[in-house]
């Protein structure tokens, strides 16, 4: 069974007068504990897309589901719900939260949203913590550490809930060549570790380099779908 | 709980001079008000100490009448024995009452043998009437501080405008109930200071020269003044005794008697009220300054931080958590003014108690205040610094907590 379905989703926006189709009936299966990721110009809908699948937005038309759950019309309390059970989120400007630690940061989520005893929730911060290589920075806020490390933090807090899903958005677009496959490398290690699956919004060469599954968006359509070691149209 | 007070008491320490400019302006408004309190609130205090414990009485009990007359001092309007004897029982059976003193108003002329003035009397027991109104002998500016029989308390006005002093000879003349005249020589034995109020600058005898003088063969009593032994109990001691006076009718039909707190008998009650209008006007000052200073810092913090609520949000926090994050800001900014304005009021308090502070009243002069605050009413106002800090963090809390994530997000 797929983790995500999307069945003729489209998506218009209204800028003042004007329509804009940011996305046009795109209808795509990810399959559970895989490394996709979407790609394509600016403006072809690659953030968009993955705004639907976080319950970060609502399509215009057509069906979507994630983890069996029709998330097309998710009221906004219960989209915040399913969004901290279900999804993690990796941003491009690593969106951590200055006035906690890094420890404080990864520990977040389990705290304010999924209310995990204290002693689990140390337990599950510090081995990602370690599994992320940022044990030694546990006590540092995120402007006494680098923009890799403050990534790594990201990608620990985004993996603490034990998502389905992990969605990234450009998430090496601020990291130089080196840091930028570090964490590329973290992401992969933990969707095999923990069967995980990561969907990507990238123009990142490095990131495409790596996934399993491409889809190639343009001007809000999905014009094809690369699978690793074949291509294959949509 | 305690993690979103964390979260909160870390953002204020993160804009360090805008929270300290903040809570510096609700730390002077909280000081202000409370100063404020406590000066006007202790010259009221004194004030009606002065009144009530110089000549007033806590309460007085009169014949029904008596005081929509008492600037004619009308011996018709007097208690007579009968009359006297069924307020006597219902004082004797209301609790709470420390002294009172039966006093024979009247108004006579007082001569020096060379001018006549007219001057109002009281005919007071000197042992029922210190002990009802203390301050009256320290009102004693020259000669001793009693009232002797066929001695003469002359007010000081009349004494300076009639240029007699203690030892003079004098002479008052009054008209009895039955409208003859008399009059007797009485010796100097005191100058009184005026005091401000009506009956401030009446002159005193001793009860029994009042009663030969209006040749009085049973005693009518003007008024009698009453002390309690507890000033906050002056209400409940007033319906108690008017209840049980009120059953004893005149011939109309209508109660005999009357009783008035201090407050109907004194013009200073007014300025009693209007302190207390000033007061509650200060508070709503404070209300405001607190109101604008946290909405506007508030207001501030949520536009800051969009983004850091478009990542949370997206994480999943419910939108109560993110209004409650914002909530306990307002909440700390408001709990740190109110900390710091008491402490540094209670500094204020004592360097103006150890300068002292002197006014002027009327004719009394160089009345020293001792500002004293109520925990009750430090309680009160700390209180309502803090509610505004909630409420004044609730719009801008609430709109964080309804923001959109996506929306939020993409803001820069």
């Amino acid at each position: 069974m797929s983790l995500v379905t999307a069945k003729g989703v489209s998506k218009t926006y209204l800028t003042g007068d004007i329509k804009v189709e940011a996305l046009k009936g795109l209808s795509f299966e990810i399959e559970p504990a895989s490394f996709v990721s979407f790609v394509g110009p600016s403006g072809s809908g690659k953030t968009t897309i993955l705004n639907l699948i976080g319950c970060l937005d609502k399509p215009t038309k057509g069906t979507l589901t994630v983890g069996g759950t029709d998330i097309s019309h998710l009221k906004r309390r219960t989209a915040a719900s399913f969004r901290g059970e279900n999804i993690g989120f990796i941003f491009q400007d690593f969106n951590l939260l200055p006035v906690l630690t890094v420890f404080e940061n990864v520990e977040y989520p389990l705290l304010m949203v999924q209310n995990v005893p204290s002693d689990e929730r140390k337990k599950r911060v510090m081995n990602l913590l370690s599994a992320v290589g940022m044990i030694e920075q546990k006590g540092k806020y995120p402007d006494q550490i680098s923009g890799g490390q403050k990534q790594r933090v990201a990608v620990a807090r985004a993996l603490v809930t034990e998502p389905k899903l992990i969605l990234a958005d450009e998430p090496t677009a601020n990291l130089d060549h080196k840091t930028a496959y570090m964490v590329i490398d973290i992401m992969k290690k933990m969707k095999n570790e923990s069967g995980t699956t990561f969907i990507f919004s990238t123009h990142d060469q490095k990131i495409v380099g790596e996934v399993e599954v491409i889809y190639v968006l343009e001007d809000g359509e999905l014009v094809d779908r690369q699978v690793k070691g074949g291509k294959g149209n949509v | 709980m305690f993690n979103i007070f964390k979260i909160a008491l870390r953002n204020l320490a993160r804009y360090k001079r805008r929270t300290f400019l903040t809570a510096s302006l609700i730390t002077v408004g909280v000081v202000f008000v409370l100063v404020f309190i406590a000066v006007t609130g202790s010259f009221k205090y004194m004030m009606i100490g002065q009144i009530t414990d110089s000549f007033v009485g806590h309460l007085q009990i009169h014949k029904k009448g008596y005081l929509a007359s008492i600037d004619n001092l009308p011996l018709t309007l007097n208690l007579n024995p009968k009359a006297l004897k069924k307020v006597e029982k219902a004082i004797s059976e209301t609790a709470g009452i420390e002294a009172w003193s039966k006093r024979i108003k009247f108004g006579g002329m007082f001569s020096n043998f060379v001018e006549t003035t007219n001057i109002r009397l009281n005919g007071v027991n000197p042992d029922d009437e210190i002990n009802t109104v203390p301050l009256l002998f320290s009102r004693i500016k020259e000669g001793d501080k009693t009232i002797r029989k066929g001695e003469i308390l002359v007010p000081e006005l009349i004494a300076k405008g009639m240029k007699v002093t203690v030892g003079d000879m004098v002479v008052v003349i009054a008209t009895n109930k039955d409208g003859s005249v008399n009059g007797k020589q009485f010796k100097i034995g005191g100058i009184v200071e005026s005091a401000t109020g009506p009956g401030g600058r009446d002159g005193y005898m001793h009860i029994k020269d009042a009663m030969e003088v209006l040749r009085m063969e049973k005693m009518d009593v003007s008024e009698i003044a009453l002390r309690l032994s507890d000033f906050n109990a002056l209400h409940e001691v007033h319906d108690k005794i008017k209840g049980m006076l009120s059953k004893a009718l005149n011939k109309a039909g209508k109660p005999a008697f009357e009783v008035h707190t201090w407050e109907k008998l004194s013009p200073f009650f007014n300025i009693a009220r209007m302190i207390d209008v000033m007061t509650f006007f200060i508070k709503i000052m404070l209300i405001a300054i607190v109101l604008v200073s946290i909405m506007n810092v508030m207001i501030m913090a949520v536009y800051e931080r969009i983004r850091e609520i478009g990542t949370i949000a997206a994480i999943g926090t419910m939108p109560e958590k993110i209004l409650s994050m914002f909530l306990f800001e307002g909440f700390c900014l408001g709990v740190f003014g109110v900390l710091t304005g008491v402490i540094l009021n209670s500094g204020v308090l004592y360097v103006l108690n150890r300068v002292g502070l002197t006014f002027d009243f009327g004719r009394q002069k160089g009345l020293i205040l001792s500002p004293t605050i109520d925990l009750s009413d430090v309680w009160v106002i700390s209180a309502i610094v803090i509610v505004v800090s909630v409420v004044a963090s609730l719009q801008p809390a609430y709109k964080a907590s309804k923001m959109e994530p996506i929306d939020a997000l993409r803001h820069v």
